[in-house]
């Protein structure tokens, strides 16, 4: 009898092989040696198109085994669609239990945002990123911005943010705020909102960063310190949620998500979702606020 | 112009750019006594050789030649753009002219670049970053110099552009919607932004209608009297030249034929090319 071998197919374990995982881990502990700096790497096929989360998948599951616990959220959220599909592909590929509970994973993986919840040395977060190159913005050619990394030459980003503050008031960068890694690299934090800026620095946890499509990895590692770019008189800030309540716990203090429901009302719900469901239990876990400084009154 | 001499500013030596493929005998068999910067025997050109000179603070230096000469190259050289061939540049404003400038890392030229030199190019797309504003082109200077304050950045850029007469109200329009002579005055302004002691200043006013050229000039003279900046004038305009400088050098092939003192040289010019040149222009 003729058996469609096709079908019995079996998948090494974590998806990628061995020799590929080695060569991943080779290249994060380099990123993880040189904080900040951007490390090349292999990036193979996955069974999702490049740009749809192929970089975190390829640290997640170069890093993951047996006894992790997995969590992967979405823009805040357990429940999104790209989340659901990578959560089931990872627990498909190695047999690992998952998690809503970001105190309890060890793992996680993240799109857009860091968790509300402090995280803890025994946890790693891999971010997705779409564009690991803060300097793109103001160099298109990329032996340029390698150049100017490794020169530590800076000024075109500077001026931008400046450029920026002329034209519009305010140094308008939403989300990929450039950030300067260990006193050295300038790095994107991937496009997390400002609000989760300040987390990365001195933080217990490691954070990788991943982009699959631009096939770069670049980390900061635990207790280092992450500076946003500001100006002697113009300062970093975070969103201001000033006196505006969650609408679904009642909570404030945290990321909000606006919701329109209809042309005039609108309200605004915390964006991470794990974060909420805790909130709304009663058990609100500890976080690290930022405080924006006074703005300083001789500025132009 | 002897090496024994002191309180120069800035000391070229053997000073060599060579393109293309050079041979031992590249520098030797060109020159203004083949009459062809070209290596005969590998086609590699020899855009300047054997170049040296003093410059001294608060002088001014011409450069003239022909096209072509190795006029530009020079001050392309001494302001990183380039990388020489071979030779040495002392500058005494660098832990008193011990360092050979031409062995630095990029990172401390660049710092040289910003903290102690500045450029005019002939071209101001070369000078200036037409994406940004006019003030964010000085503030790339300022930023780069250890100056992040916005309010003082502005404060220096107003200031400057003032002093160059371009109007402060046009400070955050980009130079592509400036007149020529403005987009000069502009790079003007970024170049002395941080007070260097040296500036280069590569055909400045090539390109300008003559009251505009003028105004320039005009601005550059008074610019080095009050801060008496040292200054290289790279020009083929003899006229440039004579308001400009106290010294001049003639260039021909990438080699100096001629270096005195500029009214000397206009008067009385020693090399046949030099004659040539004056009276041609005469």
């Amino acid at each position: 009898m003729i058996t469609a071998k096709k079908f019995q197919h079996t998948y090494n374990y974590g998806f990628i092989d061995e020799t590929t995982k080695k060569e991943i881990r080779r290249k994060l502990l380099k990123a993880v040696a040189i904080p900040g700096y951007q490390v090349p790497y292999s990036s193979p096929e996955m069974p999702i198109a490049r740009g749809w989360g192929t970089g975190g998948l390829h640290a997640s599951l170069s890093l993951i085994g047996p006894d992790d616990v997995f969590k992967i959220i979405d823009q805040g959220s357990d429940a999104s669609v790209n989340a659901c599909n990578l959560r089931d592909f990872v627990k498909r590929m190695t047999g690992c239990k998952t998690t809503f509970d970001t105190g309890e994973a060890t793992l996680i993986q993240t799109r857009h945002r860091k968790p509300e919840e402090i995280l803890t040395e025994r946890q790693i977060i891999v971010f997705q990123v779409p564009q690991p190159e803060p300097l793109r913005s103001v160099e298109r050619y990329e032996f340029k911005t390698r150049q100017m990394h490794a020169e530590a030459d800076y000024a075109k980003m500077w001026v931008s943010l400046y450029e920026s503050y002329v034209k519009f008031g305010a140094i308008m960068q939403g989300a990929g705020y450039p950030v300067r890694v260990n006193g050295r690299y300038i790095m994107t934090p991937s496009p997390i909102p400002r609000w989760d800026v300040p987390n990365l620095s001195m933080a217990p946890c490691l954070h990788v960063f991943s982009a699959g499509r631009e096939k770069r990895l670049h980390c900061v590692p635990p207790w280092t310190k992450v500076e946003p770019l500001e100006f002697e008189d113009v300062k970093f800030c975070v969103e201001e949620f000033r006196d505006i309540v969650c609408a679904a716990s009642g909570g404030d203090r945290a990321f909000m998500d606006e919701i329109y429901e209809s042309e005039t009302a609108r309200k605004f719900v915390m964006n991470d979702s794990n974060f909420l469901d805790k909130v709304r239990a009663g058990t609100r876990p500890p976080q690290r606020l930022f405080t924006n400084p006074a703005p300083e009154p001789s500025a132009t | 112009m002897n090496d024994n001499d002191t309180g120069w500013l800035l000391r070229v030596r053997n000073l060599t750019k060579i393109y293309g493929d050079p041979i031992s005998n590249s520098v030797q068999y060109t020159g203004p006594k083949f009459g062809s910067n070209i290596c005969p025997e590998t086609d590699a050109i020899v855009a300047c050789a054997e170049i040296n000179f003093d410059l001294y603070p608060g002088e001014v230096l011409g450069v003239v030649g022909e096209s072509g000469s190795g006029k530009s190259t020079l001050v392309q050289l001494l302001y990183f753009d380039q990388a020489a061939t071979s030779g040495e540049v002392r500058f005494s404003a660098l832990d008193g002219g011990q360092t050979n400038i031409l062995t630095l890392s990029n990172q401390r030229k660049r710092h040289m670049r910003n903290h102690l030199m500045g450029m005019v190019y002939q071209n101001p797309r070369d000078g200036l970053n037409f994406n940004f504003s006019a003030g964010g082109n000085i503030a790339e200077k300022l930023l780069m110099a250890g100056n992040f304050h916005v309010g003082r950045i502005r404060e220096r850029a107003s200031y400057l552009l003032e002093k160059t007469e371009v109007p402060v109200k046009r400070m955050d329009n980009t130079p592509a919607t400036f007149s020529g002579g403005m987009q000069q005055r502009v790079q003007i302004s970024k170049a002395i932004a941080n007070n260097p002691p040296l500036l280069f200043l590569d055909e400045v006013t090539s390109g300008l209608d003559v009251s505009v050229q003028a105004k320039v000039l005009d601005l550059i003279r008074h610019l080095q009297r009050e801060l008496g900046i040292s200054m290289i004038v790279v020009s083929h305009d003899l006229a440039v030249i004579r308001m400009l400088t106290d010294r001049t050098m003639v260039l021909k092939n990438g080699r100096i034929v001629e270096a005195g003192l500029t009214d000397q040289i206009l008067q009385d010019p020693q090399d046949a090319y030099t004659q040539l040149l004056v009276s041609s222009l005469l």
